[in-house]
């Protein structure tokens, strides 16, 4: 126990957080508050990410991704109670993301989790990976606390969701979601387009550099005043790497030279346009002039510069944890939990499962009543 | 006190002396939702014998073969558990297991383990006898064959005749067929008191606790990447 002055310092609980959606096996270990307006502390986010043996598959493959959180896992949770200079005897609460994800993968982390509960005898919190995308927000130390109401825009390789957060642990509202593939994904199927590597997004950024953005005006999924009753919010990119495909074919069937950078950065320019569009639409719709940015596609500079910029015009403030939080990681599920163990939430049951598809709504899977969180 | 983890099939965790002795069993025969059982498995498992996690030496993992997803949970489980407690992983190949129970329910003659690896093909492992620990003799396997096909006649169950043999020497026997539907725990976690009591420890060579998977993931590099060139 760290003794500073006359006693033990008030500890909040220590939170372990695991996270195997997708092609990350993330690791963080969070100190919760310890009463109410303080803030909870990083501890570790401590990543092992299988991207490289995805890579010449050109895409995330769901059985490579969990084996790979097989071997992970333990490696990552001696790295990160290191790193974090604690041992698992002291963790207080271990944290696990049920889901939306890959379910082979999510079994994985679940799997450990409920194992790793079992074995410490502590309470297990299985929370939403969407929500925790929110949550990584709350261990940005430099920023000021999280404002409700707030949109929240994550886009990554597997999801492209507008959020409305009213309240992190009680109230997250849909408000739209790609009806195809993600935003992530859509960067890697243009870049496998042009004959660029996997991940497609750094490299159609690098392609872009001396691009004309407005050089070619490829379409805005989903974007039709006609779209805007059923699909205001919801994203479509697959008929825009469609139509990046059939551009380039015209244009090789004509014998022309393919204008690499044009393409890259006119394909970038409609993602990011639709993205951020649609993000201040609902800003705008919901009177709420706050927008939080998250998923690893935000590592993005375009996207971020023309969400900063738009955004400005438009009177909303944006909020961008840092991008080691960005991507998916272990962190923002323990800062998750520890957010609900502040709210004094029960732990989860045992029973709980991997839901691939589990709606944003459901922040805590499997709550039970009763039963307290110690605190060290 | 050894706990056994299983989920290649069914699930089942079992509390196992360290003499053998078998303390108490869990078991959920649903061959999904592995990941939902597991830890209240592991809980109960701990409750019927009495034991707390703290009473815990060691964790034997059933290793495969199995289906991919399924399998994973319980060795995902084990190491985490054993993580937890600080504690080794035992890993035991899942077909082992099940040959003890079958030698202990009074075989005597070469048999094959027989279990479901799903998309119409079976994991078969064929054992004759006992080794000088009295753990099964494995002989051939695991391997995958088409589940629609006569094992019979599969030259992996022709074994030939050896010490185990006091009859056709000389000669070749067929294995007995012997389908298993679930890897028995209990028997798990013996093979993992006897590899301990015959001087087994951990090497922390993770090469050698890998699941047996037997399949390669199932996933082809797709066309190449097409050129375009400014
Ligand atoms: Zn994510």
């Amino acid at each position: 126990m760290l003794m500073t002055g006359p006693g033990p310092m008030p500890r909040g609980p220590l939170v372990l957080g695991i996270e195997t959606s997708c092609d990350e096996t993330g690791i963080g270990i969070v100190r919760g508050r310890s009463r109410p307006g303080e803030r909870h502390v990083l501890l570790s986010n401590t990543i092992a990410s299988s991207m490289d043996e995805h890579a010449r598959y050109g895409g995330v493959v769901p059985e490579v991704a969990a084996r790979a959180h097989l071997e992970a896992l333990q490696p990552a949770i001696e790295r990160a109670v290191a790193e974090a200079g604690v041992t698992l005897a002291e963790v207080d609460a271990v944290a696990v993301t049920s889901g939306p994800g890959l379910a082979g993968a999510l079994m994985v982390g679940v799997g450990a989790a409920k194992a790793l509960a079992v074995s410490l005898d502590k309470p297990l919190y299985a929370v939403n990976h969407l929500v925790g995308h929110i949550a990584a927000d709350i261990l940005d130390a430099d920023a000021p606390p999280l404002e409700y109401p707030t949109v929240a825009l994550l886009v990554s390789g597997g999801h492209t969701s507008l959020l409305l957060v009213r309240d992190l642990t009680s109230d997250v509202e849909l408000l739209g979601e790609t009806v195809d593939d993600a935003a992530g994904e859509a960067f890697d199927k243009v870049a496998r387009i042009l004959g660029l590597p996997y991940p497609g997004g750094p490299e159609i950024d690098r392609a872009a550099v001396d691009g004309d953005p407005t050089a070619i005006r490829f379409p805005r999924g989903l974007s039709r005043a006609s779209d805007r009753a059923a699909h205001r919010y919801d994203f479509s990119f697959s008929g825009l790497k469609t139509a990046v495909a059939r551009w380039i074919e015209q244009r090789e069937a004509a014998g022309e030279p393919v204008p690499v950078a044009d393409v890259a950065a006119s394909f970038r320019e409609a993602v990011v346009d639709v993205l951020v569009g649609k993000a201040l639409d609902a800003c705008a719709q919901h009177g709420v002039p706050r927008l939080l940015l998250g998923g690893g596609v935000i590592a993005n500079r375009r996207l971020r510069d023309v969400a900063l910029a738009r955004a400005e015009a438009a009177g909303v403030t944006v909020r961008i944890p840092p991008l080691s939080l960005c991507t998916d990681n272990g962190a923002m599920i323990a800062a998750l939990a520890a957010e609900l163990i502040g709210e004094g939430r029960a732990p989860s049951t045992l029973e709980f499962g991997a839901d691939s598809t589990l709606p944003v709504t459901q922040i805590q899977v499997a709550a039970r009543d009763a039963v307290a969180v110690g605190t060290a | 006190m050894i706990l056994a983890v299983d989920t290649s099939l069914g699930s089942t965790v079992a509390i196992v002396e360290p003499d053998g002795a078998v303390r108490a069993v869990a078991r959920s025969e649903n061959t999904l939702g592995h990941a939902e059982v597991i830890g209240t498995l592991l809980q109960r498992a701990l409750a019927d014998a009495g034991v707390s996690p703290a009473d815990v030496t060691h964790v034997a993992a059933g290793m495969g073969p199995g289906a991919f997803t399924g399998l994973r949970i319980g060795i995902a489980a084990a190491r985490a558990f054993a993580l937890g407690r600080g504690i080794p992983v035992v890993p035991v190949p899942g077909h082992v297991a099940a040959a003890l129970a079958h030698l202990d329910a009074g075989a005597t003659a070469p048999f094959a383990v027989v279990t479901d690896a799903r998309r119409r093909e079976n994991a078969v492992t064929v054992f004759d006898g006992r080794d000088a620990n009295g753990l099964p003799r494995r002989v051939a396997g695991p391997e995958l064959r088409a589940n629609d096909v006569d094992l019979a006649a599969d030259p992996l169950l022709s074994v030939a005749a050896g010490p185990a043999s006091d009859g056709a020497r000389g000669g070749a026997r067929t294995a007995e067929v012997v389908p298993v539907t679930e890897i028995p725990a209990d028997a798990l976690g013996r093979v993992a008191a006897s590899m301990l009591a015959s001087g087994w420890a951990p090497t922390g060579e993770l090469a050698e606790t890998e699941p047996l998977y037997l399949r390669s993931p199932d996933v082809t590099v797709g066309h190449a990447p097409k050129k375009v060139r400014a």
